[in-house]
């Protein structure tokens, strides 16, 4: 192929952190006018390589050339003088700001005397968006519009400053349905003004509808670069998976339900734009696990299940019982416990010791009289850190001095600890080593054989494989596919059934 | 224009339509609270006490001579917290500069009197900025520190002494005199409301100050250079500081490490209350150079009123926290 059709060309790129390869000997092309798919598992090396190519990190080994010319960024505003630019997610418009004055922020134009003209960088902020075709005003601030509106000021904001390629990170992950089809109106437009665009994405269905080619990245090699056209989902679903299992997170067979009545029934919930109309049951005994892309709805029907987020519609019956969950408080007396997805941010109260965090939702059954009784506290919490292994050498001690893995097992005896029924678990073994995860894992298969219904969140297909009697598959809001674990023959069979492909 | 539009969500863009209404709905009244309020207190003050000399051109400008120090501090200050950060240490920066300035007034002139006064802003606050921006020390902490070391130093060089300025070319220059019928304070309130607000406002700076304070993460994988940026609020805040301690010294014609005391607070009270968000991101010089007058309408009033100091203080923090609440977002 002609190299001048090429708007950027990283050859033979090598990368390495602490002597760690992550990405070798890797080689990536976008043509102009070009959409290009770039997949791969966790870990594979995307992240590293897009950022690489902003100038986020520096070249170990290799070339990069962009529009044919050889390049070497060290700041990512080299990259973006050089017609690189990202669209990230949310993170870099100031909403306190117009959408006119973050799209020129540090280029902004000025007149008379040096002073900021903010009309002209409004009527030139118009100008962009009506090359891109969409209607947005350039003076509101972006702190009232959504998340949408969000997206297009960042890809208004990178055209303004010439780029010529688009780095797109699971742009739709935020975006409700007919908005990631006009996001995707809006690709074919730019494609037209022979702009390159990369796409990062798992969704197989929009990789298809857009893009033309796709390169996947397995342990930091390139697996393929291939037409779209010449590729089938299953393909691309090895490609992605690979063939490797984990031993010990394979499934353990364990008896059905013991009750035939459902622990908990869930009809037709509904909230907000991401849950809409979820049904299904829970035995006790029984995982459950939640399978589904991220904007599935995984992580809001969770919320909506402890009280987080309100319900707009349907009820929640525990042992045949209508329950309300308005709020977490209404949750935990319905015997419901969430351990959250960020454990950082939601679970732990990081600065303060082991035992307060293990107590904070039991402090009514360690009172005495109106004080706290701190004898009865240590005890209760020494047997919930022996009970479940937690290694801690000090509970006086900061809870943020463990590791991830022990965190997390401080988060779920915390909640154990309020004796659930019902215990809902949002990415339970995100961040964790690989020893800590089965121990988790048994953790779970144990909790559940003690009689409790466990409901398992999951974005790893293995894990959730290795857990669950049942998986439920969740797209767009409602559940799509209800399947036994027997009936999974492997990984990548569920990866189609989430893709739905 | 290209027919293919996007209108996510619905809002927000319906052109044409009910637009006299939507722009009136969508006015953000909160935004202009403190001109409201600031019109009401007046109003209610005039008919009050027009009698007793309220509206006499001399009273209202002695509002403006009293607020001018407050005024001047709270400008710098509009930056520091549309920074999303605090500086604690201005009023005793202003005391500590006050005296300095005294001290070499009298020693070695006019000249070294105000570099020496300068100096002692550009100190603090380099030190300030510099423990903020390159070790991440919250600003809280460290002006709430220099607050007591800066006081402390005022009293010790002095032994808390005042020390008496001689030197009339100061005293004028620095809020004693008059400009015609103008007096001096009121031209230096107006200099620094002026310039602040374009600065804040038309500059590239002020747009990276309101940047930083609004997303500091997005400001810097914007470009800017957000550790140079609170660098530059933070020296920028002490050097006001220190001119307001001349101002201090030059009406009162004197240095006192006393002079400037509290002023902290009133001066982030004028900010909050012109409208400039506590978390950062959003400022209005102007709404500040309001509510530092609404403080000392308050005051002047009350006075005139004749409620004691006590009750003034009581009625001054209802009417504040008055005001935030009705300025405050939802």
């Amino acid at each position: 192929m002609d190299d001048r059709q090429l708007a950027v060309q990283m050859r033979g790129i090598y990368k390495g952190f602490y002597g760690v390869p992550v990405l070798t000997d890797v080689d990536f092309e976008v043509r102009r006018g070009e959409v290009h798919a770039l997949a791969g598992g966790n870990g594979a090396g995307k992240s590293t390589l897009m950022k690489m190519l902003q100038g986020v990190y520096p070249l170990d080994q290799g070339e990069i050339f962009v529009d044919g010319r050889p390049v070497r960024f060290s700041s990512i505003h080299d990259a973006r003088a050089a017609g690189i630019g990202m669209v990230f997610q949310e993170f870099s418009l100031v909403p306190t700001l117009t959408v006119a004055q973050n799209i020129y922020l540090t280029t902004e134009p000025r007149g008379a005397g040096g002073l900021i003209d903010d009309r002209e960088a409004s009527r030139r902020a118009r100008a962009v968006f009506r090359d891109m075709a969409v209607d947005i005003d350039p003076d509101a601030r972006v702190g009232s519009l959504s998340t949408a509106y969000w997206q297009l000021t960042e890809i208004a904001k990178a055209l303004a400053q010439d780029a010529r390629v688009l780095i797109m990170d699971e742009p739709t992950a935020s975006l409700a349905k007919h908005e990631t089809e006009a996001l995707f109106e809006l690709v074919e437009r730019l494609k037209a003004r022979d702009i390159a665009v990369i796409y990062i994405s798992h969704r197989m269905d929009e990789v298809y509808r857009i893009a033309d080619r796709i390169t996947i990245l397995r342990d930091g090699r390139r697996l393929f670069t291939k037409e779209l056209t010449e590729v089938t989902p299953a393909e691309i679903v090895e490609g992605i998976v690979g063939k490797k299992m984990e031993g010990e997170l394979e499934y353990q067979e364990r008896p059905g339900p013991a009750d035939t009545r459902p622990l908990l029934q869930a009809r037709d919930l509904r909230s907000g734009r991401r849950v809409r109309g979820v049904s299904f049951e829970l035995y006790a005994g029984e995982i459950v696990g939640l399978a589904g892309l991220m904007g599935s709805g995984r992580t809001e029907l969770a919320r909506c299940l402890f009280g987080i987020d309100k319900l707009d519609g349907g009820e929640l019956l525990v042992r045949g019982r209508p329950v309300d969950v308005s709020n977490p408080r209404a949750a935990m007396a319905a015997k419901l416990a969430l351990i959250p997805e960020d454990r950082r941010e939601q679970g732990l109260v990081l600065e303060h010791s082991v035992i307060d965090n293990l107590l904070l939702p039991l402090l009514g059954r360690v009172r005495r009289g109106p004080l706290i009784d701190d004898r009865g506290g240590r005890t209760l919490a020494r047997q919930l850190i022996d009970r479940f292994a937690v290694k801690v050498a000090h509970p006086e001690r900061p809870v943020r001095l463990l590791s991830g893995g022990n965190q997390q097992k401080v988060v779920i005896a915390k909640w154990l600890g309020t004796e659930p029924d019902i215990l809902i678990m949002d990415e339970p073994t995100a961040g964790v080593d690989i020893g800590t995860k089965s121990e988790i894992l048994d953790m779970i298969r144990g909790l559940a054989d003690a009689g409790k219904g466990v409901i398992v969140i999951s974005s790893e297909l293995p894990e959730l494989l290795a857990v669950s009697d049942r998986v439920l598959v969740l797209r767009d809001g409602s559940v799509q596919q209800e399947l036994a674990r027997r009936d999974i023959p492997d990984e990548e069979a569920l990866q189609l059934a989430v893709q739905g492909v | 224009m290209a027919t293919t539009t996007t209108t996510p969500s619905g809002k927000d863009t319906e052109p044409g339509r009910g637009s006299v209404r939507e722009t009136l709905g969508g006015l953000d009244w909160r935004r202009y609270v403190i001109y409201i309020g600031f019109a009401i207190v007046f109003l209610f003050f005039a008919i009050l006490l027009g009698g007793q000399g309220f509206l006499s051109a001399n009273n209202l400008l002695n509002i403006f001579r009293q607020t001018a120090t407050v005024t001047v501090v709270a400008v710098a200050m509009t930056f520091v917290i549309a920074n999303a950060e605090i500086d604690l240490s201005v009023g005793s920066v202003a005391g500590l500069s006050s005296v300095c300035a005294a001290m070499a007034v009298s020693h070695y002139g006019l000249v070294a009197g105000i570099i020496a006064g300068l100096l002692v802003g550009a100190v603090v606050g380099a030190t300030n900025g510099g423990l903020v921006s390159l070790l991440g020390i919250p600003s809280f902490l460290v002006t709430l520190g220099m607050l007591g070391i800066a006081a402390g130093v005022a009293q010790w060089i002095t032994n808390s002494a005042p020390q008496p300025i001689l030197n009339d070319a100061f005293n004028l220059l620095f809020g004693s005199g008059n400009f015609g019928p103008v007096p001096g304070l009121l031209i230096w309130t107006a200099v620094f409301v002026i310039v602040g607000a374009i600065v804040l406002n038309k500059t590239r700076f002020g747009r990276q100050v309101l940047a930083t304070g609004g997303n500091r993460m997005a400001a810097e994988f914007t470009g800017v250079n957000t550790k140079r940026i609170k660098f530059q609020v933070l020296l920028l805040s002490g050097v006001v500081a220190s001119i307001a301690g001349m101002l201090y010294a030059g009406r009162l014609q004197s240095g006192r490490f006393q002079w400037g005391t509290g002023d902290e607070l009133s001066a982030i009270a004028a900010v909050i209350l012109g409208g400039t968000s506590l978390f950062g991101g959003s400022g209005s010089v102007v709404g500040t150079l309001f509510g530092a007058l609404l403080i000392g309408l308050i005051n002047n009033g009350l006075i005139l009123a004749g409620l004691d100091v006590s009750q003034q203080q009581v009625i001054r923090g209802a009417i504040i926290i008055l005001a935030v609440a009705l300025a405050r977002k939802k």
